[in-house]
């Protein structure tokens, strides 16, 4: 299938538009907020909420035996909160570090859930297939109920955001300052919190349990390779999650139904190393670059000032050298001199070399521009 | 000697059992710029924290000019360590020093024209103006200790808290920070400087209260900076002679 074809079936097909709106907004909130927790240092808070929410699903269809997404999204919710909570209260309260209580709450929290999955599994009951579709998620059941929702969700996560910025700025940045300052730190806290655990809730339908925390982390590891700044950095990372949304799903659509959520998962993940890689300030490549072009200003700057120190003996700048002489200098290469023929700091004639008129000002002006620039 | 800017009483603060701060009975006169010394684990900083309601104390009490912290907020500001927080947070030099008018602005309220004024000042007093757009971390030591002297600046306040500002910071910030707080205490303020550097005390400091989870003693440079106390509160003889 071409990509016109694909995007004039996006338009008509009722279910691929539904699954593509979804998995975009999705994209969008969790990138949105995943920004916060990859700046609080809370990478794997929403890997395990996430997987906190499976208890609730399967206990809020055990109470009611209902198979709407809504309601099971209700247990996931409170079940998903309890955990946030009590990872924050084991971490305030006891010795025991971040990282600790995560993976405590993360694997008790699923062992748990994965007993009632199977308990529910194994009673004599038809209603009860399809519940393990939370465990890795299964976009094609999104109905458009569920994308209204979701977009009622960023719209409110937008709006919180413009609303409390600054706040969630100074939260983040330094904490107790803000406290300082008169700040309810909690109540700011808990907001961020609850809209995280909100937002992974909304996505355990489409990308499951066990693969959503890569929604929230990787649109905004991507997004902070390209930007300074908290604003830009939020809008990068939904526009990032909302990408990742779209491709995946159209990924998964074309090739074979491939199950969508891992593939949008693998997109945001090509999103980050190709971020990593790519990034003018921060990315690997442009710094090795940047390296390798300022070692190479320095070792030439230097062969001028060796020339500049041989020059500065005679009272004629432009009486000629020997090239030969400037094999005693380690940062010497033919190369280099090139170089400086070509700014015209340098004329070679045969086998000898002289400074410039423009080499030597330059040459003499070198270390005081040196400390300038710092 | 003037009013009492910050009055502490029967002051306990504990981390589980072991209490940290014992006891501290503390008046700081209106004015003074004052150390706080004392060994690594002393209490130096869970003190001002304490005093600032970061950390809930066990006991006692705090007031400054005579009320609880809560109500005089807006006279105190605070300059932590600089080590607390994350210089690779995406922001500028001067966006965190924004940050200091966010108390007088309350809930939700974004900062104007005049916010932005008054933080273009403040930089330009810590000389760190043409560093204003500079992405937090490619600040030096001394630059981001500046920043967030800039930043307690912007909040005009009449008693300042400062954790370690002298940390780490080369020469040049070290002259620079000590003429501010020289200048604030000829403004009339109050400041109270966490400080290592028992050399400098004499020179910067006309007050000093010596701790080691109690109170050793408080007082002016002059009159109590001695080896004696340097002794009790360090436990080791200590030879510094106080040059006079």
């Amino acid at each position: 299938m071409g990509i016109i074809e694909y995007i004039q079936l996006v338009f008509s097909d009722y279910t691929l538009r539904t699954i593509t709106l979804g998995t975009a907004v999705l994209g969008a909130v969790t990138g949105m907020l995943g920004s916060f927790a990859v700046l609080r240092k809370q990478s794997l808070l929403g890997d395990a909420i996430s997987h906190a929410a499976l208890p609730g699903i399967a206990l809020a269809f055990l109470f009611t035996g209902a198979k709407d997404s809504n309601v099971l999204l209700i247990g996931a919710l409170i079940s998903g909160l309890i955990g946030a909570f009590w990872i924050r209260g084991i971490t305030t309260k006891t010795h025991l570090k971040a990282d600790t209580a995560l993976g405590l709450i993360l694997s008790l929290f699923f062992g748990f859930g994965i007993l009632l999955l199977t308990f529910i599994q194994k009673r004599p009951d038809a209603n009860q297939a399809g519940l393990d579709k939370y465990l890795f998620g299964q976009a094609a059941t999104l109905v458009e109920s569920d994308v209204w929702l979701m977009a009622f969700v960023a719209g409110l996560c937008v709006l919180v955001l413009l609303f409390f910025w600054k706040e969630f700025k100074i939260l983040l940045f330094d904490k107790d300052y803000a406290q300082t300052l008169g700040f309810n730190t909690k109540f700011i806290d808990a907001l961020i919190t609850s809209f995280i655990v909100l937002a992974i809730v909304l996505g355990l339908q489409t990308v499951g349990v066990i693969l959503m925390s890569a929604m929230l982390l990787a649109p905004a590891a991507a997004a902070r390779q390209w930007t300074n700044s908290l604003g830009v950095m939020v809008f990068l990372a939904a526009i990032f999650g909302a990408s990742a949304g779209v491709f995946g799903t159209a990924i998964s659509a074309t090739q074979n139904n491939l199950s969508t959520g891992p593939v949008i998962v693998l997109v945001a993940s090509v999103f980050v190393l190709f971020s990593f890689v790519f990034s003018p300030s921060r990315g690997l490549l442009f710094k090795r670059i940047r390296l390798i072009r300022n070692r190479n200003d320095l070792e030439l700057q230097k062969t001028l000032t060796f020339m500049y120190h041989i020059v500065q003996d005679h009272e004629d700048i432009s009486h000629p050298h020997a090239i030969k002489i400037l094999n005693n200098f380690r940062g010497y290469s033919r190369k280099g001199l090139k170089k400086l023929i070509d700014k015209n700091y340098v004329k070679v004639e045969g086998e000898m070399w002289s400074l410039t008129e423009e080499g030597f000002l330059r040459a003499s002006n070198l270390y005081n521009q040196n400390e300038k620039d710092d | 000697m003037g009013r009492i800017a910050v009055k502490v009483d029967d002051l306990t603060v504990a981390y589980n059992y072991k209490p940290v701060i014992w006891d501290i009975d503390l008046q700081i006169p209106e004015g003074v710029l004052m150390a706080v010394v004392g060994p690594n684990g002393a209490g130096k900083s869970t003190l001002i924290k304490a005093i600032l309601g970061i950390l809930k104390p066990i006991a006692g009490s705090v007031t400054i000019f005579g009320k609880p912290y809560k109500s005089q907020r807006k006279h105190v500001a605070y300059v932590p360590q600089k080590g607390s927080v994350d210089w690779d947070f995406p922001t500028t030099a001067f966006d965190v020093v924004l940050m200091g008018t966010y108390g007088d602005l309350g809930w939700i309220k974004r900062p104007g024209l005049k916010e932005k004024k008054r933080a273009l000042e403040a930089l330009e007093k810590v000389g760190m103006l043409s560093f204003k757009n500079r992405q937090i971390s490619q600040l030096s030591g001394g630059q981001q200790q500046r920043v967030f002297l800039a930043r307690a600046l912007v909040q005009n306040a009449s008693i300042y808290f400062m954790d370690e500002p002298f940390q780490g910071v080369d020469a040049t910030t070290e002259v620079t920070i000590i003429n501010i707080l020289k200048e604030l205490r000829k403004a009339g303020k109050t400041v109270v400087v966490v400080h290592h550097d028992l050399q400098t005390v004499p020179e910067y400091f006309d007050w000093v209260t010596f701790l080691n989870v109690k109170k050793i003693a408080t007082g002016p440079v002059k009159d109590i900076f001695n080896d004696d106390n340097l002794t009790k509160t360090y436990g080791i003889n200590y030879k510094v002679s106080v040059q006079k």
